[in-house]
């Protein structure tokens, strides 16, 4: 089949960009100069990320948020407009459906910006659930999203608008002409640094990417996407969040208000009264155990028997510490070995590694 | 793009080798330096060990992905390159030259005789 291509296609393909599948859109992995020059890039200037295969969709009407109320783990219904407001989407079980950002424009009117892989899911939840409540206008195949990321984003950003930008607080969101070129923009971001997202319609994406470009953004690919992200401990559906862990479990307790009443709030309340059974801990692999643990791999307590009996988690995700050295990664474990200081030990392809729980972001910007 | 030296011999796993000596020289060349990115750890065996043909003999950690070195040919190990230890960017930057990773003394000659020449490996690279 084939794939997607966003209205930056051209530009990453001139920009040498190594293209690669990624839930059926073809996106840069990385660029030319690779993806630990395009990390620190974005740790220490700025970096432009093509987001443009994420979804984007309208919620509008009278009754509209009543549906934001019943979708939505957080308090987003009753945001102030003019505020992004991030939460989980759960199912009655407490399951996650998606971590997505929804865009409180009005009373009457939201906008939502949800993972790739999981638009055509997402938008099927929302009609399932509020279809009367709600008219739903998908405008993901018109909408392009450019995320400009690092110490000098804001900067940046704010020179091409005018300096109409600089003075929005982080979480929210104004409409601004950017480059010349309309946009939603918003103090947000997946990589643990200060910057803005900027969503436009695709004809002028290019446009805006180049004067973002000229005015010295370095554009990073899904590589250095993932390996900022992890540092931040920024969850990604898929690996950290998916049907059978909650929010609970994945120490996003801080975006579920169970004093509200959504879809998963029964299973939720119920899961914290009887405690935790398992929760998503962060470790560190030393240097000098030259070894990556990546999604998938085992968390094992050798002492509880042999093969899978020794199984106690596992790693959801994984990588180089490029920033903050060695490797470091998230897993499910038991809630008794997920306090800071546990030693785990990972099976890393058939070598047993020892790691470190650490607690709280494994990179804390300055 | 991608470049493959005319003097050396390459494997369908995207290996080059090159005479040194008794011993041939062993790295991976731009086609899967490019392929896996940014690399960060590289693993490899000791001088002296003995490596059989198509038998993992080393790993390969990118930022993405985690891959198997596969021994080109059987034979003893006669050199390691040991400044990838702290230096595995050498592989992204010289994949050819200072990004070598092993050096191995053949016991089968047959196995070498097996190898690519760059024009088969090229073919093999297109056919990806």
């Amino acid at each position: 089949m084939e794939r997607k291509r966003t209205p930056l296609w051209e530009l990453h393909k001139q920009h040498g960009a190594r293209l690669i599948d990624f839930g059926g859109w073809d996106m840069p992995v990385a660029y030319a100069s690779g993806t630990i020059k395009e990390h620190k890039a974005v740790r220490e200037a700025v970096g432009l990320f093509d987001v443009s295969h994420m979804g984007e969709a309208y919620l509008r009407g009278p009754r509209v948020r009543e549906a934001i109320e019943l979708l939505t783990t957080n308090a987003v219904a009753s945001a102030p407009p003019g505020k992004a407001v991030y939460t989980l989407l759960c199912r009655p079980s407490g399951g996650v459906v998606d971590d997505c950002i929804f865009y409180k424009v009005s009373d009457t009117e939201f906008f939502v910006i949800v993972n790739a892989s999981n638009t055509a899911k997402d938008l099927e939840w929302f009609r399932e659930h509020t279809h009367s409540l709600c008219d739903i206008e998908d405008v993901s195949d018109a909408t392009a999203l450019i995320a400009v990321q690092g110490p000098k984003a804001v900067a940046l950003v704010d020179r091409l608008a005018g300096g109409a930008l600089a003075g929005l607080t982080s979480f929210m969101f104004a409409n601004a002409t950017v480059a010349g070129v309309a946009c939603i923009a918003a103090r947000t971001g997946y990589t643990g640094e200060d910057g803005f997202e900027l969503a436009c319609a695709n004809d002028d994406a290019p446009k805006l990417w180049t004067a973002l470009v000229e005015a010295g953004g370095l554009p990073i690919g899904l590589g250095a996407r993932d390996t900022l992200r992890l540092e931040s401990k920024l969850p990604l559906y898929g690996n950290d969040l998916d049907d059978d862990h909650t929010p609970l479990e994945a120490g996003l307790g801080w975006a579920v208000k169970l004093d509200r009443t959504f879809l998963g709030v029964e299973a939720l309340r119920a899961q914290k009264q009887q405690g935790l059974t398992r929760q998503l801990a962060g470790f560190r692999i030393a240097d000098d155990q030259r070894a990556i643990a990546r999604h998938g791999y085992a968390v094992v307590d050798r002492a509880r028997g042999t093969g899978g009996e020794a199984v106690i988690g596992t790693v959801t995700s994984g990588g180089p510490g490029i920033s903050v050295g060695g490797a470091i990664g998230l897993a499910y474990v038991p809630v008794a070995q997920a306090a800071a200081g546990t030693q785990l030990t990972i099976d890393c392809r058939g070598k047993d590694i020892p790691a470190t729980v650490v607690s709280g972001k494994f990179y804390k910007r300055t | 793009m991608s470049t493959f030296p005319n003097d050396l011999r390459y494997t369908h796993d995207h290996e080059w080798l090159r005479a040194a000596g008794s011993a041939w020289r062993v790295g991976i060349t731009q086609f899967a330096v490019d392929q896996l990115g940014d690399i960060t750890l590289v693993d490899l065996p000791k001088e002296g060990d003995l490596v059989t043909k198509g038998q993992r003999f080393g790993t390969i950690e990118s930022v993405k992905s985690v891959s198997d070195l596969y021994a080109p040919v059987s034979g003893r190990v006669t050199a390691v390159n040991a400044s990838l230890k702290d230096a595995p960017e050498q592989v992204n930057a010289e994949p050819y030259g200072t990004g070598w990773m092993v050096e191995i003394e053949p016991t089968e000659k047959a196995e070498v005789d097996e190898l690519m020449a760059p024009d088969a490996y090229v073919a093999h690279v297109a056919a990806q």
